[in-house]
């Protein structure tokens, strides 16, 4: 029997290495799997890269493992926000390397890792300072970069629910890079708010197939709290109640 | 001489912007565009996260963290929305399905270049986000800015200064002194907003613009 479930999140992020490569989702707050973060935070694990959209929001999340001084290195798209500050400082600090990426090309380079491509050509960024010192193409007379994969050791993604085979079913703009950080990952792993019994996701309508996934924990239905009140949650049906 | 308002400019932009036309608002001042499309046509807003017929921001009652714009600021989905990934988002750029984009801007060149993601200045933390995606992959872009800056340059240039965001990528320039647009010869003035003329936007920016009678 195929169970990909594990008991709780210190368990599910446990072999996470000194040194390695870490895609975490979300974009902003949407999607980003706080609770595998702050397992990650936990666990101890340093000198880290991570892939990211952004740099962390307010203390929480990436900003508190940022905090802790444990990223070497971030790959993202967009990293200065009004409530990055925990970047901010690091990165004057010269405590942290940044590799700024179109956000585009970091969608692509996720996806051609996980979809087994070598290298790819796109028209984002010729001309610019990002392209800077990278090989370049003329094709049906457009000129293009050569982009190169971004893989990762690890990926840490959140989704809505899943079954124990690792079918995962997102949430609105809360699936951002889940599906494409789920495939690019030697071990992805998928906090949810809840597991349910294998068949019960309607297959017309997964959005990432179990294949793509290796450990799945439940974290409970989610509540959103504003200055700790709580204002609304969603159920496993994806209702907001 | 007469300016427009930012929200007067949304408005003269939305009213470009065709019934059945895929758009991008970007973050920022062109998303005030959304406020003032016409109720009764359909005109589908794309966002970077992953959401084609994204609405209006909910009430305070009905905010969902999941559901955001390329700002991270709670909107709605209309019937009809669909929710898509980021690879599949940006290959809708990329893949030129997008009708028209609106970014704002640092400068534009008389040959459509676009600086709007950094202004190089040391100390400061780049940012891209998406604006390189879009600068490149939209039918039109679109721009929607002050002329000049606030120690009065000219926002239009004969060549950027700051750091490229796209070359040769911007299809009209959207001022509060008038509309421009980007052609083979360099500026035409398409539309001059009050007392301003083509003579009086020379002299403001500096360059040879073109009168759109002349073009």
């Amino acid at each position: 029997m195929i169970d990909k479930t594990v008991a709780d999140v210190a368990t599910a992020v446990a072999d996470i290495p000194d040194g390695a490569t870490v895609m975490i989702g979300g974009f902003g707050r949407a999607g980003q799997p706080v609770e595998l973060i702050d397992a990650l935070i936990a666990q101890g694990a340093t000198d880290l890269t991570i892939v990211n959209n952004n740099a962390g929001n307010g203390d929480v999340g990436l900003a508190a493992l940022l905090a802790e001084k444990r990223v070497r290195k971030i790959v993202c798209s967009f990293p200065r926000q009004s409530d990055s500050w925990v970047f901010d400082e690091l990165y004057r600090a010269g405590e942290i390397e940044l590799e700024l990426v179109p956000q585009g090309n970091l969608a692509e380079r996720i996806r051609a890792a996980g979809a087994g491509i070598g290298a790819f050509f796109t028209p984002t960024g010729v001309g610019t300072q990002l392209a800077e010192g990278k090989e370049t193409r003329e094709i049906d007379g457009r000129t293009y970069i050569l982009e190169y994969p971004i893989k990762a050791d690890f990926a840490l993604v959140s989704a809505l629910k899943a079954d124990r085979w690792g079918n995962l079913v997102y949430r609105e703009t809360a699936r951002n890079f889940g599906p494409i950080m789920a495939s690019a990952a030697t071990t992805t792993v998928v906090q949810v708010d809840g597991v349910v019994p294998l068949g019960s996701l309607d297959p017309e309508t997964i959005v990432t197939p179990g294949i793509f996934v290796d450990r799945v924990v439940a974290v409970g239905e989610r509540r959103w709290l504003r200055d700790g009140e709580f204002i609304g949650g969603v159920d496993l049906e994806g209702n907001a109640k | 001489m007469t300016t427009i308002s930012r929200n007067e400019l949304a408005q003269r932009i939305a009213a470009d912007i065709p019934e059945g036309a895929y758009v991008n608002l970007g973050i920022g001042a062109p998303t005030l565009v959304a406020n003032f499309l016409p109720e009764d046509q359909e005109i589908i807003l794309h966002t970077e996260n992953g959401l084609l017929g994204m609405g209006p921001a909910p009430d305070a009652d009905h905010i969902d963290p999941d559901l955001i714009n390329a700002g991270k600021q709670a909107v709605t989905a209309l019937p009809g929305a669909a929710f898509f990934h980021h690879a599949d988002s940006f290959g809708m750029m990329r893949g030129g399905h997008l009708d028209v984009c609106v970014l704002g801007a640092f400068q534009v060149s008389q040959t459509g270049d676009l600086a709007n993601w950094s202004t190089g200045a040391p100390g400061a933390i780049p940012a891209v986000g998406g604006a390189m995606d879009l600068a490149i992959g939209a039918k039109a872009v679109y721009v929607m800015t002050d002329l000049l800056t606030k120690t009065g340059e000219s926002k239009l240039v004969a060549s950027c200064t700051y750091p490229l965001t796209g070359v040769g990528c911007v299809t009209r320039v959207y001022t509060d002194h008038a509309i421009f647009d980007i052609t083979p010869e360099g500026f035409v003035v398409r539309e001059a907003f009050g007392d301003n003329t083509v003579e009086s936007l020379r002299e403001l920016t500096g360059l040879d613009l073109i009168a759109a009678e002349e073009h």
